[in-house]
């Protein structure tokens, strides 16, 4: 799958992209956040508060429950601030 | 139409590309980066934003304008990259046979670009950078939107 990271949380996990294999276990946007922030210190603070990020899968908003499977792209940014 | 681009945009122009069989209003929105907010002069802004998904929000909302109001054409041209106070960050047009829709749609639409097209503000204020905060305000005007769609 391909993450894509955003504003804030691009800087603070070093990469605005990645992909990797759908990880062991994982089903949903929720737990795909959860197993992310076990990669890294990085990933760990800005995974940290869940409440201030926003998730898209597949190029639409998602909520945390929202499934997630191999192929799909998972977006994790920040509130928007366009306009 | 929408348009996701770094290059400026010319208002006049724009304006006189819109298009119809019955245009009786033309509305245009502006939004340009203020030089302060609060007390610290801005030095820069630069917007971010995700290429793919900007384009379909954008055209997602510009078909919502299209489908409560009776618009003759639309525009809507969001900038990315470096901007300094001053600079245009975005351009809506709206034109219909009556003033009422084209100011109502315009007003819509910058109100949801603001809460649902994924861009964000970088502000460069002397020697930091700070990712700007989504506003609660915005989200309120957003939401009046979708009370009046109920």
């Amino acid at each position: 799958m391909k993450l894509l990271y955003f504003a804030w949380l691009r800087h603070k996990i070093g990469t605005g992209e990645e992909d990797i294999p759908l990880p062991d276990g994982v089903s949903t946007v929720g737990a795909l956040a959860h197993w992310l922030k076990t990669r890294g210190p990085g990933y760990g603070e800005a995974l940290e508060d869940l409440s201030i990020v926003r998730f898209a899968v597949n190029q639409e908003f998602a909520d945390l429950d929202q499934p997630v499977a191999e192929g799909d792209e998972v977006a994790i940014f920040p509130p928007v601030t366009g306009g | 139409m929408i348009r996701v681009q770094r290059e400026d945009f010319d208002v006049g122009v724009e304006i006189a590309a819109i298009s119809g069989r019955n245009i009786g209003a033309v509305v245009s929105f502006v939004g340009l980066v203020r030089s302060k907010d609060g007390d610290d002069p801005i030095r820069s802004m630069t917007l971010e934003h995700y290429p793919g998904m900007t384009e379909k929000k954008l055209a997602e909302i510009e078909a919502e304008a299209h489908k409560r109001w009776p618009l003759e054409d639309t525009l809507v041209i969001h900038r990315h990259g470096r901007l300094e106070p001053g600079d245009q960050i975005v351009l809506v047009i709206t034109a219909s046979s009556h003033r009422q829709a084209a100011l109502d749609s315009c007003a819509f639409l910058i109100d949801w670009l603001k809460t649902s097209a994924p861009f964000w503000k970088l502000e460069e204020r002397g020697d930091s950078e700070d990712w700007v905060k989504a506003r609660s305000s915005d989200e309120a005007a957003a939401e009046k939107w979708s009370e009046k769609s109920k």
